[in-house]
């Protein structure tokens, strides 16, 4: 029974550091229709900023992820302003390759700068508490209560806050949104400085129990992918349930599988899925393109 | 031609369109109308296999085509064109048509790589075709000139004789004098009479009254989905429903 | 086809055939055999993304099933070479068979992603597969192909004429499918979907048939690239090489013939020329192809066209104010 806990924690973790990163992703996409490649690069800058931070220049854990976050949004906000805005009218493959150019001239930065070299950075609190026979890491038991934390956060600005619901309304009808006033524009800047925002702090969550180097987004952009794909391209809710859906897939699979492939599952899980039905798991609006 | 039965499809609980039985028929010219949002292009879309019905059956000439993909009606004889037309624009009008006679050829990857005399044969078929098309819509002089340099009128002439290589029985216009000025739309309505005359049914749906009551053998009007008249020209213009659709709506007056 | 047209191609490759006899660099002309290589993959990733209009990110993983076909085919089996080489063909139709249909029933954006992932599963299983790929070690001492009749293949000059030779016949086929009805459908397939089946064009079977064609091309060059280079290593299956080919094609032009040649043979190059941006060269090649993407969507193939266009348009301008017109007015 123990073990079976123990691996809900692990799948509830991985969960919120998914459920996070994929969020950030499906914020981009219901605004602009994009699927931003590079998205695993701002985590991998994230993790790299909080890691500087924290190492080099003598910040703390929190500071560090809010100054990270910080950092990353920026540089988001540059990747709209500088790559897919004026890519905005062109065919659909071109945003597609400059999302991917983009990524690897992040990782490429950070390798030339940085070195190819596993990098580790400690969390606030290391040590482990001990629930009823579960070991619970801190940073896990952070993670979860960060990440789930921040997503209620999310759902509550965009459904409660007057900017949040400009993001909801050039999301859904873009043109509806500018007659009514919004600038689609700057919403479009503002989803992504969040979603630069959110994958830094799920580096910064993460990094502790991972490690940090310049290829770390690949994998999990990838996850992210699957799981948007599976909950709706554009669903707040869909990132969120799918995150937790493929973390505790991952979890319960390399326990009870195989833990060498446990990479797969995730793909695997996309596959079968898509077989079935081609549009994904909860299909949100049609778009016409 | 085109027996509808009960035609009807739901997006998210709502009826676009509510079971609709009208017939097209052959030889004739067609015409579907309504106020804005009536369902007009969801019908096309349903008719041309582009939708898949909710409930109802299509007969096209007596053989059952419901729930049929839209390359398949295309090879059961029925045409349409867009609202816009994506062509190639870095290829010549000519290349531009040539594909539209591919679906009666049978020329495979082997054919093409080994060059046979039927991979020879068909390309010169659908060349042939296509300045046959052209030719008829009277654009023969631009077959040459990129698909670029072309205006917006003589645009949806080659769309309508894309949609001819096809070698169609019936020819669904979707809103073919959209944007075109007065005269452009005259010279479209000889256009479509003439392909009456060649035996070809058309349906199409238009905005543009004029134009409708001048041409039409056949109206179909459609409002919220449903169909509220059916008739000749003068039939339509009678009709008290149909009067009251369109002022209900800020649309152009019934001339 | 004017003359100058008829005899471009020929020219080409008349260059490439007498270019070894000039330079007498063993390093460039092993240089040259890779970037044929290379420019044979991008020329079947061309047909997928240029002319049909998708994106397939695993590309670079039909490349590297195919390296690996025959790298495991001839060293752990002792097949001999050309067999395997065959086998590499047949490995990838298969394979495409299994993935395209699935695959291609996704629209645009979705079939990208698709991709991305399948390209990685093909990595992580090459990497992983210890009995079969000999994971993260790699495969080595693949034996060069082996002669045909007196040449043999062992020099990098005779390596350069056996990619040569692939790549002209690659090019060639391709000249011949693209300016066919069967490259007409793809391409009206690119320009729009809804279009091209409102002409009788069945979607799938024309995205399957333009999906088998070009990765049987990165398949054979994969092939090629275990006989040139000798050993393979799961790096190859990575985004990188799949990018490699993308840039290429975007630099050249997409979708047209000779934009993918072009670029496949002028980055590497360049590349070549500025040794220290080796293993960082997409530091210059990402904002690069960013700004190419921007400014110069069309390629240098695209470019080059554009400047034709304009001055046919100005010659027919100027020919028309020097006729008398009858009737119909110009736009």
């Amino acid at each position: 029974m123990e073990l079976f806990l123990q691996q809900v924690l692990n799948g509830l973790t991985l969960g919120g550091i998914y459920g996070l990163i994929a969020l950030g992703l499906t914020l981009v996409y219901g605004i602009m229709s994009v699927p931003n490649f590079a998205h695993g690069a701002f985590y991998m800058v994230g993790a790299f900023a909080a890691f500087l931070l924290t190492t080099r220049l003598g910040f703390g854990y929190w500071s560090a992820m809010v100054v990270a976050a910080l950092c990353t949004a920026l540089l988001a906000v540059l990747s709209e302003r500088l790559v897919f805005y004026p890519l905005r009218n062109a065919p659909e493959l071109s945003p597609m390759i400059a999302a991917i150019g983009l990524m690897l001239f992040l990782e490429a930065g950070a390798q030339a700068i940085w070195g190819a070299d596993f990098h580790h950075m400690s969390g606030p609190w290391s040590g482990v508490l001990n629930i009823g026979g579960i070991v619970a890491p801190i940073q896990r038991l952070l993670i979860i209560g960060g990440a789930f934390g921040l997503m209620l956060a999310l759902e509550l600005f965009l459904h409660h806050t007057a900017p949040g619901s400009t993001i909801l309304a050039v999301a859904q009808n873009r043109e509806g949104a500018a007659l009514m006033g919004i600038d689609p524009h700057r919403v479009e800047m503002l989803t992504y400085a969040i979603s630069g925002a959110l994958a830094a702090v799920a580096a910064a969550l993460y990094a502790p129990i991972n490690l940090v180097y310049p290829a770390m987004g690949q994998l999990v952009i990838l996850k992210a992918f699957v799981i948007i794909i599976l909950g709706g391209m554009g669903s707040v809710r869909g990132a969120i349930i799918g995150g937790l859906i493929i973390g505790l897939a991952e979890s319960f699979g390399a326990f009870y599988v195989s833990s060498d492939y446990e990479d797969l599952i995730a793909f695997a899980l996309l596959i079968v899925i898509l077989s079935l039905r081609p549009q994904g798991l909860f299909a949100t609006k049609l778009r016409t393109s | 031609m085109l027996d509808i039965d009960n035609l009807g499809i739901s997006f998210g609980g709502l009826a676009a369109v509510n079971a609709v039985t009208t017939q097209i028929e052959a030889g004739r010219v067609n015409a579907i109308i309504g106020p804005n949002g009536a369902g007009k292009t969801t019908f096309f879309n349903l008719i041309s296999g582009v939708l898949r019905p909710g409930t109802g059956r299509i007969l096209l000439r007596g053989e059952e085509v419901t729930g049929l993909r839209a390359d398949q009606m295309a090879r059961r004889g029925v045409a349409r064109t867009f609202q816009t037309t994506t062509l190639f624009e870095r290829a010549t009008v000519l290349d531009n048509l040539i594909v539209g006679h591919r679906l009666h050829t049978r020329t495979n990857l082997w054919d093409v790589l080994l060059r046979t005399r039927r991979c020879r044969a068909d390309e010169r078929a659908c060349r042939e075709k296509a300045r046959e098309v052209l030719d008829f819509v009277g654009l023969a002089h631009v077959e040459a000139r990129p698909a670029a340099g072309i205006t917006q009128e003589e645009r949806k002439r080659v769309a309508i004789a894309l949609a001819l290589a096809t070698e169609p029985a019936l020819l669904l216009l979707d809103e073919p004098a959209g944007g075109l000025n007065p005269e452009e739309t005259d010279a479209l309505g000889a256009l479509i009479r003439k392909l009456a005359k060649h035996d070809i049914t058309i349906c199409l749906v238009e905005h543009k009254m004029q134009m409708i009551m001048n041409l039409a053998d056949k109206i179909l009007v459609l409002d919220h989905g449903e169909k509220i008249a059916e008739g000749t020209p003068a039939e339509i213009r009678a009709n008290q429903a149909v009067i009251d659709a369109y002022l209900g709506s800020d649309h152009a007056e019934l001339h | 086809m004017t003359y100058a047209r008829r005899l471009a191609w020929p020219a080409v490759l008349a260059l490439g055939i007498v270019l070894p006899l000039a330079l007498h660099n063993d390093y460039l002309l092993t240089v040259m055999s890779t970037a044929f290589i290379f420019a044979l993959a991008t020329i079947g990733m061309n047909l997928l993304t240029g002319y049909t209009g998708q994106f397939n990110l695993a590309h670079g993983g039909f490349f590297a099933v195919g390296a690996y076909t025959v790298g495991v085919l001839t060293v752990d089996h002792l097949w001999p070479f050309w067999l395997a080489f065959g086998a590499a063909g047949l490995v990838a139709i298969v394979l495409g068979l299994a993935i395209g249909p699935l695959s291609l029933r996704l629209r645009g954006n979705y079939f990208a992603i698709f991709t991305l992932c399948v390209g990685y599963i093909m990595f992580l299983v090459i990497e992983k597969w210890d009995s079969v790929t000999h994971g993260v070690v790699g495969i080595i001492g693949i034996p060069s192909p082996p002669a045909i009749g007196p040449v043999s293949f062992d020099s990098p000059r005779a390596l350069y004429y056996l990619t040569l030779a692939f790549l002209a016949l690659g090019m060639w086929l391709m000249q011949r499918i693209v300016n066919s009805l069967v490259g007409y459908t793809f391409i009206a397939v690119r320009n729009s979907e809804p279009l091209a089946q409102a002409l009788g064009i069945n979607l799938m079977v024309t995205k399957v048939s333009a999906f088998l064609i070009s990765v049987c091309y990165a398949s054979f060059a994969g092939g090629l690239y275990a006989g040139a280079v000798r050993f393979l290593g799961p790096d190859l299956a990575a985004i990188d090489h799949t990018f490699d080919m993308t840039m290429y094609m975007v630099v050249g032009g997409v979708g047209t013939l000779a934009g993918p040649l072009i670029g496949a043979l002028a980055v590497p190059w360049v590349t070549e020329n500025l040794q220290f941006l080796q293993n960082y060269r997409f530091v210059v090649f990402g904002p690069l192809l960013i700004a190419l993407l921007i400014f110069v969507p069309n390629g240098l193939v695209g470019l080059w066209q554009a400047i034709w266009a304009r001055r046919a348009a100005r010659a027919e301008r100027s020919a028309q104010a020097s006729r008398t017109v009858s009737g119909e007015p110009h736009a």
